[in-house]
């Protein structure tokens, strides 16, 4: 947007006034390192550790953190919940960035179609947005995952399908602040076709507000997932995931409570990594916020 | 006056009508369709499936059947469950009660926290305590519901013994005190993520009426700093939050439902997840709708409010 456009020819993009004002965002920075390390444990991690996620063994059910090399100790079936954690982290990152970029395309769509055509197909669209804005989508992600076949797939793209409102509104809005913008009307004196100038001349000026609402929609996709896998009917084991990491984690809370503790803690610095970043990038893209 | 009501009740039922298309799409997800109902009677064959789905009309073209459908729905024909045989409607109607008391309690905690937490953070503008609740809003909004209901009951039920780690009351005791125990826990974890939701918006209306012309009127009066906060900013302030109230009411069902699972609260959450565990569909289907008819009439009713003590809002 404005933040980028102001890069002067000859400055390199890392000296960009975007680029500095998300670095001066300190939060942000401490999102970006945390997301990081999370991700990089998760990739690697799994190679360093003893134990394979999926080992079982019975006469170490229930160790507490700490116990021989069971880091973060083991579940009640004896099994590594260090490597489980890792393991389930590559899930539940890989399905809240796949829900991300799935949401995020859908909503850009309906956006940009609502916003440029706007009349009654703009309305009937936006009618549409509002609708499944009113469903609670844990409701609705809830019947669907319940309803269909719960792979990771598909609970990527249900996420997807409860969560592309946010974009398609903040994008419906951009892009009909644009619609009237001389350059548009350039455009269709040059004869460009619509597809053309909804998506080559329009689309790139709305670019920010739109990466700021993806990387909250990763934020929120990473938490949909652990809600309905933590209620039993998201991810499946034996595949981990933050959420059913959780499912069972209830009912041992007296006797092992870190089955609770530390696969919520790892989804809560995920999701605070991703809603920081997106806070420092609203700032540093300048887009304009409601509340923060 | 008048025409803004019939303008915005004309527009909920247009919502109404998309949310019921959608409710039906997801209701022919359903492996089998409406007719699975009968498919686990003992004794069924092909032939009978076929005559009942007859009988159903579910052999006619799609949009008809959604009219018949919504039809029904209009007329509070909603189905019977496969749980109980009961109206829908019914079951339904038993489990309001608990998850309004859940959901009323929760808004109220987090309108009084939120309010002045939003309040003192505008007028303490980037000070250690708006700094603080700023990072800590963010957080708050990053923790699952559930976890921190989990984490709640470790510490509080389970190490210190203060408070019921479940349910709505202790059977056989049904003192008000006994229900005020039990709705501590699951109300405040429920308020966890509108206090910080609240707060933010709270403080962003009261810095947009701080710099306004009439509160430096009020302060040219000579009245004192905290007169003119409470007498002509948070009033104003609180106006926007109106609506506010009304575009949370989606998440706030969504956290009621896992709140209720974590602390066995008896309510529609609980229900939903019960009636799915069973394949009940039909219950399923009606709370997937009654939630959403909930949520429009919910921010209807914020709207009308809004235009009640609004003046501006009439005057388009």
């Amino acid at each position: 947007m404005t933040a980028l456009a102001a890069t002067s020819a000859p400055s390199a993009w890392w000296q960009s006034r975007g680029v500095r004002r998300f670095m001066r965002h300190r939060l942000a920075i401490v999102g970006l390192v945390m997301i990081a390390a999370l991700t990089l444990a998760c990739v690697l991690g799994p190679y360093l550790l003893p134990y394979d996620a999926l080992y079982i063994d019975l006469r170490a059910r229930f160790s507490p953190p700490l116990t021989g090399s069971h880091y973060l100790g083991t579940d009640p079936l004896g099994r590594d919940l260090a490597a489980r954690l890792l393991i389930a982290g590559r899930i539940s990152l890989l399905v809240g960035f796949f829900a991300m970029l799935l949401s995020t395309l859908i909503g850009t769509v309906i956006g940009v179609v609502a916003g440029y055509w706007g009349g009654w197909i703009g309305a009937a669209l936006m009618r549409f947005v509002d609708a499944f804005l009113s469903f609670p989508s844990i409701f609705l992600l809830l019947a669907l995952a319940a309803l269909l076949e719960p792979n990771p797939l598909m609970i990527t793209l249900i996420i997807a399908l409860t969560s592309w409102m946010e974009v398609a509104r903040i994008v419906e809005a951009e892009v009909r602040s644009l619609r009237e913008r001389d350059f548009v009307l350039a455009g269709r004196m040059l004869g460009l076709r619509s597809m053309h100038i909804m998506f080559r001349e329009i689309l790139p000026n709305a670019v920010g507000p739109i990466i700021v609402a993806a990387t909250l929609t990763v934020a929120r996709a990473i938490l949909l997932e652990a809600y309905i896998s933590f209620l039993g009917y998201g991810i499946q084991p034996p595949l981990p995931s933050w959420g059913n990491m959780l499912n069972g984690a209830q009912q041992y809370l007296a006797s092992a409570p870190w089955l609770a503790i530390i696969p919520g803690i790892a989804i809560t610095m995920a999701v605070t990594s991703f809603n920081f970043i997106g806070d420092g990038l609203r700032d540093a893209l300048d887009v304009r916020s409601d509340h923060f | 006056m008048f025409g803004y009501l019939l303008n915005r009740l004309w527009q909920s039922i247009v919502l109404l009508v998309i949310v019921s298309i959608i409710g039906f799409a997801v209701l022919n997800l359903i492996p089998g369709g409406p007719l699975s109902q009968f498919a686990l009677t003992p004794g069924m064959t092909q032939e009978a499936m076929d005559r009942i789905a007859e009988q159903m009309g579910l052999n006619r073209p799609l949009p008809v059947q959604y009219l018949d459908w919504a039809w029904r729905l209009v007329q509070g024909d909603w189905g019977t469950s496969y749980r109980d045989g009961q109206p829908v409607l019914n079951v339904i109607g038993r489990h309001v009660f608990a998850t309004l008391l859940l959901m009323g309690t929760s808004t109220a905690i987090s309108i009084a926290i939120g309010t002045w937490i939003g309040i003192r953070g505008a007028t303490h503008r980037y000070s250690l305590f708006d700094y603080t609740v700023t990072v800590g809003a963010m957080i708050a909004l990053s923790i699952p519901t559930f976890w921190f209901g989990l984490v709640g009951i470790y510490i509080f039920s389970l190490k210190l013994g203060w408070l019921p780690a479940g349910n709505m009351y202790t059977i056989g005791d049904g003192s008000a005190l006994n229900y005020l125990r039990h709705l501590i826990m699951p109300s405040v974890v429920l308020s966890l993520v509108n206090v910080a939701i609240w707060s933010r918006y709270m403080r962003t209306a009261t810095l947009d009426v701080i710099n306004q012309d009439f509160v430096k009127t009020a302060r040219a009066k000579g009245l004192t700093e905290r007169r003119v906060l409470m007498k002509h900013v948070v009033g104003n302030a609180l106006i926007p939050m109106i609506t506010l109230a009304g575009m949370q009411l989606p998440g706030l069902l969504g956290g009621a439902l896992v709140t209720e699972t974590v602390f066995t609260w008896p309510g529609m959450g609980r229900l939903f997840l019960d009636s799915l565990g069973y394949n009940d569909y039909p219950v399923v289907m009606g709370l997937l709708m009654f939630s959403a008819i909930l949520v429009l009439i919910g921010n209807l009713i914020a709207d009308l409010v809004v235009a009640a003590v609004d003046p501006r809002t009439r005057l388009d």
